[in-house]
Order: C-alpha cells, then structure tokens, then sequence
C-alpha cells in the first residue's frame, strides 16, 4: 500500500543555497535519476498501454490460406466498444460496479473506525507504546497473507461461522458475503492506518480552542463537529484521498481471499490480470487498464480541484 | 477513564486477533485445524514443518523476497534521499512541476503499469528474472520515499547549509558533508517503510515469474498445494504467513515510533 501524509508548505526562507550558481545544476543532477526511472517504469508503460489497448493479437484460422493466425492487428476502438456493448461487457461493468462500491463503502467505514480509534488514542495516556505497535501490524502484514488470514477465518467451519449465530455462511464461494468478507478484510488492514494519520492531524490542534469551547458551553459532540472535524479535515480528505486511489486498484484481497472469477468481487485489476496474464490479451487487458487509469485520473481530480484535498501541503 | 480503557482495548484487540489466530493456527497440527479454542492444544511445528518442506520451496522464496525488497529498498533510497534534497533545500525552476509528477505517479494503479511492462519484459526476455520483479517495484516505492525524505529534509533548519558554506562548502559539498550524516535517522525510517512496501508486492511479483525457484514469499504461500486437505492447507499457509510477517512485525515494534513519524511525516507542522 502506497499512501502519502501532505508535505509540510515550503516556508518562503531565505533561500537555502540562494541563486547561487550551481544550485540550479546541483538540482537537476539529483532530480534526473529519480524522473528518469519514473519516466521508463511509470511514464513510458502508461503510453505504451495506450498504444496495446488499440490492438488485439489475432485468433483464429485465415479464411483464405487455411493456416492459423499470428500477430497483432489494429482495431481501433474495439476494445473500449467491446468493454460496454460486446460479449465481455456485462462482466466489464460488474468489475467496474465491485471496484466502485468496495471503494465507497469500505473507504467510509474506514473512516469512520479510523477517526474513532484517532480519538480513543488521544486521550490515551498509559499503553500509547503498546497501542501504537499493535496498530502497526495490520498496515504491515502483506495484503497477500491477509487474503489467505482471512480466507482461513471465513472457511466453512472457521472461526467466523463459529462465532456468528445460525448455520454457517459460505463466506469464500461468491455473492454477497464474499463481497462482505473483502470489505471486512480491508477494513482491518487500513482502518487503523486512518486512525494513525487522524491521530496525528489531531495532536496538533492546540488545547485552547477546545478550552474556549467548553468555557462558550459547547457539548462533546458541538465540538467535534464545529471543532474537531474542521480542524482534522485537511488531513483527513488527503489520507481518504489516497485510500480510495489504493481501493480503486484492489487485488491482493480479493484474488486471494476469494480468488478470482467471482461476479460478485472481481475488481478491474483482477480482471485485466487475468486478461494479460492467464490469457495473454494485452489489448483487451490495457483496455481495461487505460479505463482504470482514467477512473483513478478523474477521481484524483475531483478531491484535488473540487474538495480541495491539499496533497501538495501548499495552503497550510 | 474505564470507557477510555475499554477503547484502548478494543483497539489493540481488533489489530491483533486476526493476527493472533493465524499464529494459533500455525500452532495447531493438521488434525486439529478447525478447533477454535484460543491456544493451541497440544502445541505442534507441524504446520511449519511443512511449509519448509522442499517441494514448496518456501525457504528460497525468503531469500527471494530478500533479494527483491532488498535491492529495492537499497535503489530507491539512493534516488529519493538526492530528489528529497532537491525538493526541501533547493530552489530551482521547475520544481512545483517536479513534485506533482512524483504524486501523480504515486496515483497510477499498478496494473495500468503492468500490463505493458509483462508484454515488453516477454520481448526482451525479463520474465523469470529479478529485475523484472525490482524495477517496477522501484517505480511503486519511490514517490512514497521522496515524500517522506523531502518532509524530513525540510525540518532541518536551513542555517546548516549556510553554515557549511561559509565554512567555504560549495552546495555540492555541504551536501555531502553535513546534511548526509544529519538525514542519517530520516533515511533509515524511510529504508524501514520502503522495505515493508517492497516486501509487500504481490501482483508484479505474481505475473512477472511463474518459475518456482524465482517467486517471492508471498507468492509461494499463496500458491500452496496441500495434499493434507483438498481445498488449501491452512494450516501450512498460516505458518507460512507467520514467517512471512514476523519480520515486519519486529521491525514495527522495534521501531514503532520512527515508522509513525514517517509515515504521518508533513501531516503535522
């Protein structure tokens, strides 16, 4: 999981360094390999797919020679036409539906259970050691191993059966409780990672506000909405920002907690994945991929331009 | 003060009873798996035994794991501790230009970058290598890298580099010589959390190696085939994932609190 905390704003100082001649130099010497591996792994990969998303490798036996097809061909749009009219296109926008709704609900309940434990360990004086590591393992157990954990809770007669009421719950096969099994999955790997970033946007919001507010009669909940949530928005709208860039690109969890070809948990990624690597259409699977790319884009755009997510840390 | 507590407790008991279980699990022999008793009664290393056992090839996907996280850990650090110090300390043309490239890649999903990096790497035969897993990890880690470096570098006071060069430092050498030694603490926690992230990968590592002896911990555990029951053996994944987490779980708790100033690092002034 990549997720990044604001940069503090660059405080205008006298310049570090000044125009000094060779800072400029100095500068593009340190930056260039750094723009130089993100141009050939990230840059160049993203153009590329463009390009394969307009090709679709051939299939088949030639009409007039009678012998097998090889290569590639160039079919446009086909691809993108194929994901929302063609045969493909009902299992396309199931993937595309899973992506969406395990971003909005899972990232939601994050939120919620993150800014709860944020508040719980702020007031906490004693066991904050304690609280911190425990609340560390779930952010470091890899997501694959998560999957299986979380497999082997909700088999047939595991431990989650065991503990809810009623007969057993095929949690793992498909429909609904496989979805609910990623959410649950999910949401106890990232949640207390909120709480970490919450904790820390809370600590900084200085004793006295919250003292005046008492002393202007304000109740515990008056305060946490017109104090509180204010006050840790920044913070929060960056860390829910790049939760749900993570959530729109799930596939540790639920290729391997439920393991692939499931209508009701197959994501997009889980969906080119199988398209380039068990099939090996990479026109198809870049397709799917360039789509994706475009979702995560405008959604970036969205919290950047019209929320106002401060992910560069300029305006504070 | 009770409610505090029972909140503090409900916290460290919903991070750890997953973990927990998995650990009770490994715990148990085969014959015992689906008890749901809280210990493990009697106690056994069977599962562990097995996962060890050589047809899984699980120890060599540790060290591959290694292999891969390591020299990515150790790359990425090289190249985010000078674009760190570009950031915070330096003022240049460009640079706003600069940092919203390096969030913007953070952004990409991964697949977008992986279906044509496996078409270009089966062209020039980098499938079933360790650069074709180290690589596209390299691009992965390095934006969270630079971000936490940069907000380290910039919490030094500026008057170092002033200082160095009126001692007759040129940029270069106050570099070099004073803040290097200084960003020892910064780089080291951002070696910590970029090694957990590069150990983390799983679907790079899944698509680009299918050869047993090349594939990383977690792809081995996952790809486990039991003979002991006919779905997946739990309890050899279980073990398995125990081995595969210990490590990150001592690494959080050794330094727990270095790894969350790093990651909250610029959320807070």
């Amino acid at each position: 999981m990549v997720t990044l905390a604001p940069v503090e704003p660059d405080p205008v100082r006298p310049a570090a360094g000044g125009r000094r001649s060779g800072t400029g130099r100095l500068a593009a010497l340190l930056v260039s390999p750094t723009l130089l591996v993100l141009g050939l792994v990230v840059a160049y990969p993203i153009l590329s797919a463009i390009r394969l998303s307009l090709f679709q490798r051939n299939d088949g036996i030639d009409p007039e020679t009678g012998l097998r097809l090889a290569g590639d061909r160039f079919v446009g749009l086909d691809n993108f036409t194929d994901m929302f009219t063609g045969d493909t296109a009902s299992r396309f926008l199931n993937a595309l539906g899973n992506t969406t709704s395990f971003t909005v609900v899972a990232v939601s309940i994050e939120v919620v259970i993150g800014v709860l434990m944020a508040l719980v360990m702020h007031r906490a004086f004693r066991g904050r050691a304690l609280v911190r590591a425990a609340i560390l393992v779930p952010w470091a157990v890899p997501t694959a191993i998560a999957g299986l954990l979380w497999r082997w809770i909700f088999q047939a007669d595991g431990v989650a059966n065991d503990l809810l009421p009623g007969p057993p719950v095929l949690w793992t096969t498909d429909g609904a409780q496989a979805w609910f099994a990623v959410v649950i999955a999910d949401t106890w790997k990232t949640a207390p990672f909120i709480g970490l970033l919450v904790l820390a946007g809370l600590q900084v919001i200085s004793s006295e506000i919250y003292e005046a507010a008492r002393l202007d009669g304000a109740g515990p909940w008056r305060t946490f909405f017109s104090i509180t949530l204010p006050l840790v928005k920044p913070t929060l709208l960056v860390a829910v920002l790049f939760r749900v860039l993570d959530t729109l690109r799930m596939f540790d969890l639920p290729y391997t907690l439920i393991g692939p070809g499931k209508n009701a948990t197959d994501t997009v990624t889980v969906l080119a994945f199988e398209e380039a690597v068990k099939f090996g259409k990479y026109g198809p699977a870049s397709a799917y991929a360039v789509v994706l790319f475009i979702y995560v884009a405008l959604v970036a755009f969205v919290f950047v331009r019209l929320l106002g997510a401060d992910v560069f840390g300029r305006s504070r | 003060m009770r409610a505090r507590y029972l909140g503090i407790g409900a916290i460290v008991v919903y991070c750890l009873a997953p973990f927990y279980w998995m650990l009770v699990s490994s715990l148990r022999r085969t014959n015992d798996i689906f008890d749901s008793g809280p210990l493990p009664d009697p106690l056994s290393l069977e599962s562990y035994r097995a996962a060890f056992a050589a047809h899984n090839g699980f120890l060599r996907s540790l060290l591959n794991s290694f292999i891969v996280a390591g020299t990515t850990t150790v790359l990425v650090l090289i190249f985010a501790t000078f674009t760190a110090y570009a950031l915070a300390r330096l003022e240049f043309r460009g640079k706003g230009v600069v940092l919203a490239l390096i969030i913007a890649t953070s952004m990409f999903p991964g697949i977008s970058l992986l279906v044509p990096l496996l078409q270009l790497f089966s062209q020039i035969g980098w499938i079933n290598t360790y650069q074709a897993m180290i690589v596209p990890n390299i691009g992965g880690v390095l934006p969270l890298a630079v971000w936490n470096l940069t907000a380290f570098f910039r919490q030094m006071p500026s008057e170092l580099e002033e200082a160095a060069q009126i001692d007759g430092c040129t940029p270069t050498g106050a570099f070099r010589r004073v803040i290097l030694p200084l960003a020892a603490p910064g780089v080291f926690t951002t070696a910590i959390i970029t090694f957990i992230a590069a150990w983390n990968e799983f679907i790079i590592a899944l698509s680009v190696v299918n050869d047993n002896t090349l594939k990383t911990a977690p792809v081995i555990t996952s790809q486990f085939t039991g003979t002991t029951t006919f779905d997946s053996p739990f309890g050899t994944q279980m073990a398995a994932g125990v081995i595969v987490t210990i490590p990150l779980v001592i690494l959080v708790l050794l330094f727990q609190r270095r790894i969350v100033t790093g990651l909250t690092a610029g959320g807070v002034k």
